[in-house]
């Protein structure tokens, strides 16, 4: 005799059998090509084909159990609802995380026991933070998906290279123009996108950002193609360079220091944290603009915002102009933190981390954006020894995030206008 | 100004292979509400997105208090005294209903603080609910929000799409209550794209029929109340 619970029951597990066999399925075509055969080089310099079915036949029966287990205890249902009590606690969480945050990142290069090393991992960090805050605006809150993204990083980067190459102009006279020059490229690439919407538009920015690597490694006679630049001109104090020499016009002369080399650091590390915040400032103040308002809007509902008259074309433009233009600035640094850029540094898988940043970190959230960016980068750091398993960490990691949490990390988008903060 | 509010002169528009307005001509005087009736596909979205220019017109044209706006940009049109509250609402849902209505008066230009007492006197409710999520207000709440939005941007006309669509009766004769007493005491001038032709036709001083992308039938409200082929085809025949 059955039950109707028991009816269901059976039900469920029919179907996470289904699936988890139709995973496995998937899983053993993938692995008798990838894990399965394998090529050596034998003592005669031939290649050898070596089988490894034993290894398939374990991954198959891991994908099955892992597929059945999760089939099991996740209903599609509870995963698609973020925890209510949980987002809010985490909001309360927040009001006291930031300031900590932004405390213990201004003080850093002072904390004992943090080197050169650690400093560098910072300004790393700091890099994918801004640079996740910049294409937040973009995925975030205009609702716009661009996988190439990496382009205005790319074009940020070769043009403070190139015009302090051909031009001798100062890191500070490029910086402002490697954004403006980012944002120029912005509008360009918003343009012939302005009618697509979700996969069209993320295949057409994918091509868009391949197309830039693709011309930075042909035009050698402008960029040096795969060599790439070098010598790119390190940032000066504001003019006071900061050179072992310690003469009089050089950072440690005037003021008075001891010559080091993890003055640079030190200085980069601020400059850094000072364009992220930068970034983070203008992208919070924007969205409360008008403008900022109508590109949630847009992300909202896009002929809701035709029909309310809004001017489509020019807040997308503006959107994709002001997400480049801060991957430009982020560009002009890493130039002259690196001393030398090559295509080699742009491609998609730069793109895909960034999105990955904003993704994880709940889209539209700027703290949750910190967070995967010290996460993600961070991990990245701590798990080099584990060399080629590092992606299947992270993969692992990605999945699970995207379990547990599917709005992100921090999934909840608090209004930009308050009750209190208006009149009736 | 003598001549109508809108005067819609011969107006063809369509989507791709499709043609759903074929040569449409009506006009809406300056303190009227007027309503367009007619069956599920006739063409009556189409004819108010593209008096706002999306689908742009392909032959005729629109004019606004004698001037003309068929080739203008949307944005401009929506500028210029327009308002639309469209089929099915589309309400920004993860907005609160206060960033709802302040959408409205922006996109226009208007001054947010100026328009919301106004909004808020005619629908209590969103003064209640200002700060809850637009997603989650109940459908006649989330229609009240949609007619609030377009009035934010102070409109010499309004457009609406089916305000009464998926309300519960009470509810949707509150819907037209309001509209009557905008036109009534604000004289605000309506066009009401409507599927409950019997409400409407209450409401309206003039309707218009619309049938597969023209107009087959015009007059006044009651008029068009009293003639069988309406009732038959539009009132379900049996009253
Ligand atoms: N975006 C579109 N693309 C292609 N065809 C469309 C589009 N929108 C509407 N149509 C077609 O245009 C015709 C008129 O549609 P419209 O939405 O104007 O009808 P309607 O009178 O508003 O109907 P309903 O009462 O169901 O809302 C229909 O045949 C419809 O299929
Ligand atoms: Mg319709």
């Amino acid at each position: 005799m059955t039950t109707p619970q028991s009816a269901s029951i059976a039900a469920r597990l029919r179907a996470a059998t289904l699936d988890a066999l139709k995973a496995t399925g998937i899983a053993f075509g993938l692995f008798v090509v990838m894990v399965g055969l394998r090529t050596d080089i034998g003592p005669t310099g031939a290649l050898l084909l070596r089988t490894r079915w034993p290894d398939v036949a374990a991954l198959c029966a891991a994908v099955f159990i892992l597929r059945l287990v999760l089939a099991l205890s996740v209903r599609p249902q509870q995963a698609a609802v973020t925890p209510a009590r949980w987002a809010a606690g985490l909001s309360r969480a927040g009001l006291l995380f930031g300031p900590a945050l932004l405390a213990l990142a201004l003080i850093l290069p002072f904390i004992p026991g943090i080197g050169r090393y650690e400093l560098d991992l910072g300004i790393l960090v700091l890099t994918y933070v801004m640079l996740g805050w910049g294409l937040n605006i973009v995925v975030g809150l205009a609702g716009l998906l661009d996988l190439g993204y990496v382009a205005f990083y790319a074009v940020g980067a070769y043009s403070y290279a190139l015009l302090a190459q051909y031009f001798g102009l100062s890191f500070w006279i490029c910086l402002p123009l490697a954004g403006i020059l980012a944002a120029f490229w912005g509008v360009l690439l918003g343009f012939p996108v302005l009618r697509l919407r979700g996969d069209y538009l993320a295949i057409v920015t994918l091509a868009f950002g391949e197309i830039i690597r693709i011309v930075l490694l042909n035009w050698v006679s402008l960029t040096g193609g795969p060599n790439g630049i070098s010598g790119i001109p390190r940032p000066t104090f504001f003019g006071l360079p900061f050179s072992m020499g310690g003469g009089p016009g050089t950072f440690a002369g005037f003021f008075g220091l001891e010559p080091n080399p993890s003055h640079r650091v030190i200085f980069l590390y601020y400059l850094i944290l000072a364009l992220a915040l930068l970034t983070n400032w203008v992208a919070m103040r924007i969205r409360r603009q008008p403008i900022g308002r109508a590109w949630e809007a847009l992300r909202e509902d896009e002929v809701a915002c035709r029909a309310l008259g809004i001017n489509i074309t020019n807040t997308k433009l503006t959107a994709f102009a002001l997400g480049a233009m801060f991957a430009g600035f982020a560009g002009a640094f890493f130039a002259t933190r690196q001393a030398f850029i090559s295509p080699e540094s742009f491609t998609f898988i730069e793109s895909a981390i960034i999105l990955a940043i904003v993704v994880l970190g709940g889209l539209g959230s700027q703290i949750g954006i910190a967070v995967a960016a010290i996460v993600m980068i961070g991990g990245f750091e701590l798990f080099r020894d584990l060399d080629e398993y590092r992606m299947l960490v992270f993969g692992g990691a990605m999945v699970l995030i995207m379990v547990l949490r599917p709005r992100g990390l921090v999934g909840s988008r608090s209004p930009s206008v308050l009750l209190g903060a208006r009149r009736e | 100004m003598a001549g109508p509010m809108l005067e819609i002169d011969n107006l063809s528009a369509g989507y791709g292979a499709v043609q759903a307005l074929k040569g449409v001509s009506l006009h809406v005087e300056k303190g009227e509400i007027v309503t367009l009736i007619g069956a599920n596909g006739a063409g009556k979205s189409t004819l108010l997105m593209s008096i706002c220019g999306d689908p742009r017109a392909r032959a005729g044209r629109v004019l606004l208090d004698g001037e003309d706006i068929t080739a203008k940009p949307t944005h401009e049109i929506m500028r210029s005294g327009v308002a639309q509250a469209p089929e099915g609402r589309r309400i920004f849902p993860r907005m609160s209903v206060l960033e709802n209505l302040i959408m409205g008066a922006q996109a226009a230009g208007q001054d947010p603080d100026a328009e919301l007492p106004g909004v808020f006197a005619l629908f209590p409710r969103l003064r209640e609910r200002q700060s809850q999520r637009g997603g989650t207000l109940s459908g006649g709440e989330q229609q009240m929000l949609a007619i609030g939005r377009a009035l934010m941007s102070r409109p010499r006309l309004l457009l609406l799409d089916e305000p009464s669509l998926g309300l519960a009766p009470l509810i949707s004769r509150q819907i037209f209550a309001a509209i009557r007493d905008l036109n009534q005491r604000e004289g605000l001038t309506v066009l009401l794209v409507e599927q409950n032709a019997n409400q409407a036709l209450r409401l309206a001083h003039r309707g218009y029929v619309l049938v597969t992308g023209r107009i087959t039938m015009s007059g006044s409200g009651a008029d068009l109340l009293a003639r069988s082929e309406i009732r038959d085809a539009y009132l379900g025949g049996g009253h």
